[in-house]
């Protein structure tokens, strides 16, 4: 059964996912080149521009690939937690070593070329939590069983958040939630991370209910409509009374009821009572979980009550902790603040490229907004207005469902493995390129706030191509040698 | 292939993929198939509608001789941001011939965004404008020393003759309302402001072309869109000919200098306008470019109301040239007959004494020969008394209207309406309605408005219905709206007056004999067989107005001529030398009164008169 180590490697790489990589690597090329294209302009090989340069990180990055496959898989096991100190170092140093580009301190200079090792620190995070948590003694049981897991992703998105200032790539290593998820964490820490933004998005967002029908603010009130279907949910789901979540949720309808009819003489401060009824639902909470013994019920309540608390700090952080370029980006984001020529601008213009371009597209080389250069980053971390603008909907759409495929194919190998390490470190991939995917699309379509971080494989710029093909092309030497690894 | 609990955790993770992709999907869909709003917006962004400019039609005489046309004039414009350290700017201001103190003032203008509102770096403003080929031609040469710098081209009108400025009107700059009522125009466009260039705008100035420019983020011009696909040339405007003949609105007009009076000349046929003088007027030419404000202004002040075309604007009681419509009207109405005879007691007659001294009695020949104010009182007493007053004074009242509508016939007391002539005044021919205000239905008689029978009075007329009149008689019995357009559009404006032709013979005979024994006797030249009827308008504010209407020759009229001059005491003695000499030029084409003429253009009857 054993394949001879280096020889068959060709016969056991899996060639449907090279295929959409070089796709996506091509038609990001041909993109870059649109984006930059301008009227002198020079072969799309030309080093001196964009395109050309990228043609030469794109053979690079192949000459890379083809030497990952020749690597004996085992060193990427055994040089893990080297490579992780190496890294931290590196990252440490780099502040001192880096010049300022646009207030990012993440680029070392290397003669005519800069590096960005932030780039390059996902794929080392990813082999380092593969192999702690791929460890044969190591299960997922408890919270304690996490801590060295977000300490290996927490330290490294610190020292890029703080010392670098490159908010959007420290986050990506939220992409490792999903790793953790797979491995047996708790889903409601998911549950827990998209209701914080929910509950923080509402609260900023609405403001006062419309005086006619009482006092209070809009989204206040709307969070605590949603926390009071959560504990009814939770209460009932636990103690299987179908009868009595009907008797909740009347009781609630009849009090809102009353208090409308009220509003009619005197103004009622809704935010108030509807806090009252999810209070007084937390309480009915503790005591039946504590009669029934159901401690579960009471991380529930805890964490209605923190949400309470939270979704009133909301406002105080938003207005008092964010910094102002930060609260701007939001309020234009959620259409609370119009400002077309100032934070808006590149979202604006984006949404103007992308929606100019209507079903077919202006055709290659023919978007008036990206030669014209009214995106700014049109060929980084705006490059998906070029496709949109030049291709249409229909050259977006099937740009998107390729990156889908790309990611289910990831998911497929990671299922495939027998080996804990590879697993993990695949989901780490997939998790990877389906946290940059979302962010720099959604941010690009105007449904996220500017994170500048790149699309893979598109955006223009060595190191993140350089650092994408590093993570994928270790993944498709550990799958190739999948049949010769242990369990 | 491990198998542990989770396993099944790999299709949530791959649902979360699937509803992200498809969550943006719809937004994609909502973007580029629903929102139709970001097209325009993209457009909007990225191409630059330029303007081209038409050049104006040409304006011309009717033989064909140039009278207006367009001078190039020049634009500097700069792009701030293209001038680099090395930009000599003393050289720049030499070139131009400014000092260094004015180029920085028009700098600092240029980058008041409060007085420049689309101020932008990347974006051409105009330096210095309306000069003429002279300013720039040193720059010219030494454009390449100064980056960003470009010379523009527009046009301005010029004249070939300093004569006709009322008529032919100006180009000015056009206001907020035009911008409202007319879309084809926008800020800083010009369009004719009176005269022909305004009757006349829409075929003048022609069809704006555009050329669609790519322009990028920065403002800069990157050439033409999809090769000029969209872009439309210009077309330029289509000339004028008109119905002046300039020699003669030259003449009139020197005649004129020196004195406050205007002229009109007709071809009778076809109610062409062979001249229209109004003085005092201006030089043309300087209500062009950059003087044209400061100029206007100065006209719009002067006292002596130059910007006013007294030809057809002021209104004057026409005195003795109206019993020629008397005369005819009286025929028509079977008051009088060529027959009948009234008597004269000279300056001693009543209700009105006669100026003149001939027998008595006159027939009409004679009375309008001899200009005799009693036999037109007769005569107009024994129209309006025909039917005799009636128990309310209502056949009186009949009658009354009867003569006032057949002199409206003759276009007085209203508008041409179906003309090209800009700016005119309706004159006045008293109603009905009018007297009964003043006097009560009952209590206005023939004798209260005798002077209406000698054009005294409520009477008011403009020397272009004067000149009209004219030539109504002249054709014996019709007349086509004065006009200035020389294609035959406007020959189908024929108005017929209801009078007998015959009539017609027995007042033109009057108005020849006029010319030959009576007061225009003096002027009139005997080959070129002129006819005409000098008036004196009685003028309570100063000296009396002088009036003359004719037309040349009497069997085959070719001109008619109204002459008013303000403050000159008798007809026969300034206005009636006026009209002979440009029935004269006009007739013979050339003028062999010199010594006349040279008296009567250099006598100034009013000195705040100013000459150009």
């Amino acid at each position: 059964m054993r394949a001879s180590r280096n020889g068959n490697i060709l016969q056991h790489v899996d060639w449907p996912t090279i295929g959409i990589f070089l796709a996506l690597v091509v038609f990001g090329w041909l993109n870059i080149y649109g984006a930059s294209y301008t009227f002198d302009q020079t072969s799309i090989f030309d080093f001196s521009n964009r395109a050309g340069k990228q043609f030469t990180w794109i053979l690079g990055s192949l000459f890379l690939g083809s030497v990952l496959l020749l690597i004996d898989y085992k060193t990427y096991d055994i040089l893990a937690y080297f490579a992780y100190g190496v890294m931290l170092l590196l990252l440490l140093a780099t502040p001192f070593l880096a010049h300022d580009i646009k207030g990012s301190m993440s680029w070392i200079s290397l003669g005519p070329v800069s590096l960005q090792p932030a780039e390059f620190a996902k794929c080392i995070v990813a082999l380092t939590i593969a192999k702690y948590m791929g460890q044969y003694d190591y299960k997922l049981r408890t919270w304690r069983d996490l801590i060295v897991p977000f300490a290996i992703i927490g330290v490294p998105a610190l020292i890029i958040m703080i010392l670098q200032r490159e908010t959007g790539s420290a986050l990506v290593f939220a992409a490792f939630l999903l790793v953790f998820y797979r491995q047996g964490m708790s889903g409601y820490v998911l549950w827990v991370g998209v209701a914080a933004v929910a509950l923080f998005i509402i609260s900023i967002r609405f403001g006062a209910i419309p005086l006619p029908l009482g006092s209070g603010s809009v989204g206040i009130l709307s969070c605590m409509l949603l926390l009071t279907a959560v504990e009814i949910y939770f209460i009932c789901k636990e103690h299987r009374m179908r009868w009595q979540a009907l008797i909740l949720t009347g009781s609630v309808v009849v009090i809102y009821g009353l208090c409308l009819i009220v509003n009619i003489w005197v103004r009622v401060p809704f935010d108030w009572i509807s806090m009252g009824i999810v209070i007084a639902l937390v309480l009915y909470n503790i005591v039946i979980s504590l009669y029934w013994r159901k401690y579960f019920l009471l991380i529930v309540a805890a964490f209605t009550l923190f949400c309470i608390g939270y979704t009133h700090a909301c406002d105080f952080v938003f207005q008092k902790v964010l910094q102002p370029h930060q609260r701007i980006r939001i309020e234009v984001l959620l259409g609370m603040k119009e400002d077309p020529a100032g934070a808006g601008y590149n979202v604006n213009q984006a949404r103007i490229a992308i929606g100019s371009g209507r079903f077919f597209g202006k055709g290659y080389l023919n978007g008036t907004q990206t030669k014209l250069q009214f995106v700014p980053e049109q060929d980084t971390d705006f490059i998906f207005c070029t496709v949109g603008e030049e291709w249409g909907f229909v050259g977006s759409v099937a740009v998107l469902l390729l990156y889908l495929a790309f990611i289910l194919r990831l998911i497929t190998i990671a299922e495939r493995q027998r080996s804990k390490f590879t697993l993990i470190y695949a989901y780490s991939v997939a998790g990877i390129f389906l946290f940059h995917l979302t962010i720099n699309v959604g941010m690009v379509l105007g449904l996220l706030p500017v994170i500048g971080i790149p699309l893979p494989f598109f955006s223009y710029g060595g190191s993140s191509l350089w650092g994408f093909t590093l993570l994928l092309f270790i993944l498709l030497r550990l799958d190739a040698a999948r049949m010769e690894q242990l369990n | 292939m491990i198998s542990d609990s989770y396993y099944r955790r790999k299709y949530v993770i791959s649902g979360m993929a699937i509803v992200i992709v498809f969550v943006y999907i719809i937004r994609l869909f909502y973007l580029q198939v629903i929102d139709q709003s970001t097209k325009d917006q993209a457009d909007n962004n990225a191409l630059v509608k330029q303007t081209i400019y038409p050049s104006r039609g040409l304006i011309y005489d009717r033989n064909g001789e140039l009278l207006v046309f367009n001078q190039p004039i020049y634009e500097v414009t700069m792009v701030m941001r293209e001038m680099g350290p090395k930009w000599d700017t003393l050289a720049f201001c030499k070139c131009l011939q400014i000092n260094r103190e004015e180029f920085d003032e028009r700098i600092k203008e240029i980058k008041d965004r409060r007085k420049n509102r689309g101020y932008s770096r990347w974006t051409p403003q105009v330096f210095m404008s309306q000069l003429k080929k002279e300013d720039i031609a040193t720059l010219q040469e030494s454009l390449f020393l100064f980056n960003g710098v470009q010379i523009q081209k527009r046009t301005l009108r010029d004249y070939t003759y300093k004569a006709a400025a009322h008529v032919l009107g100006s180009v000015g700059e056009v206001n907020q309302k035009d911008i409202e009522r007319d879309d084809y125009y926008t800020r800083g466009d010009y369009s004719g402001r009176d005269g022909l260039e305004r009757t006349y705008e829409a075929q003048l100035r022609g069809e704006k072309g555009v050329e669609v420019l790519m322009r990028d983020s920065k403002g800069r011009m990157q050439g033409s869109y999809h090769e000029g696909e969209l872009d439309q040339p210009a077309r330029a405007g289509t000339d004028l000919y008109t119905t002046l003949d300039i020699r003669l609105q030259v003449l009139a007009e020197e005649l004129l200098s020196g004195k406050i009076g205007s002229v009109v000349a007709l071809e009778p046929q076809t109610g062409e306008i062979l001249a229209l003088a109004s003085s005092p007027t201006w030089n043309p030419k300087v209500l062009v470019g950059k003087e044209r404000s400061k100029n206007y202004n100065m006209l719009l002040n002067d006292p002596t109301k130059p910007l006013m075309n007294r030809a057809t604007q002021a209104m004057y009681p026409p005195g003795s040239t109206f019993k020629t419509l008397q005369a005819l009207i009286c025929l028509q109405q079977r008051a009088i007959t060529p027959n009948t005879l009234y008597p004269c007691s000279g300056p001693q007659s009543t209700p009105i004494k006669c100026t003149h001294h001939h027998g008595s009695p006159v027939a009409l020949d004679k009375a309008i020969e001899q200009s005799c104010n009693p036999y037109f009182w007769c005569a107009f007493r024994d129209l309006l008394q025909k039917d005799g007053y009636g128990d309310e004074n209502e056949a009186f009242r009949h009658r009354y209207e009867l003569w006032r509508n057949a002199v409206m016939e003759f276009g007085l007391g209203q508008r041409f309406t179906d003309t090209d002539l800009s700016e005119q005044s309706a004159g006045s021919i008293p109603s009905i309605a009018f007297f009964d205000k003043y006097y009560g239905k009952t209590g206005w008689k023939a004798i209260t408005i005798r002077s209406l029978s000698i054009g005294q009075g409520e009477i008011l007329a403009t020397p272009l219905q004067l000149a009209n009149q004219a030539a109504a008689i002249a054709n014996e019995g019709y007349y086509i709206t004065p006009h200035l357009n020389r294609n035959d559009s406007m020959r189908i404006h024929r108005h017929n007056i209801d009078i007998e032709e015959k009539h017609f013979a027995a007042v033109k005979e009057g108005m020849h004999m006029v010319m030959v024994n009576g007061t225009g006797r003096h002027y009139a030249i005997d080959s070129l067989n002129m006819a005409g009827k000098t008036g004196t308008a009685q003028n309570p504010h100063g000296k009396d107005h002088a009036i003359f209407i004719g037309f040349a020759p009497v069997d085959d009229p070719k001109i008619a001529v109204a002459v008013v001059v303000e403050n000159a005491g008798f007809g026969a003695t300034w206005a009636c030398p006026v009209a002979t000499m440009l029935m004269e030029q006009y007739l013979n084409g050339e003028l062999k009164r010199t010594g006349l003429k040279k008296k009567i253009s250099e006598s100034v009857l009013n000195e705040s008169v100013k000459k150009w």
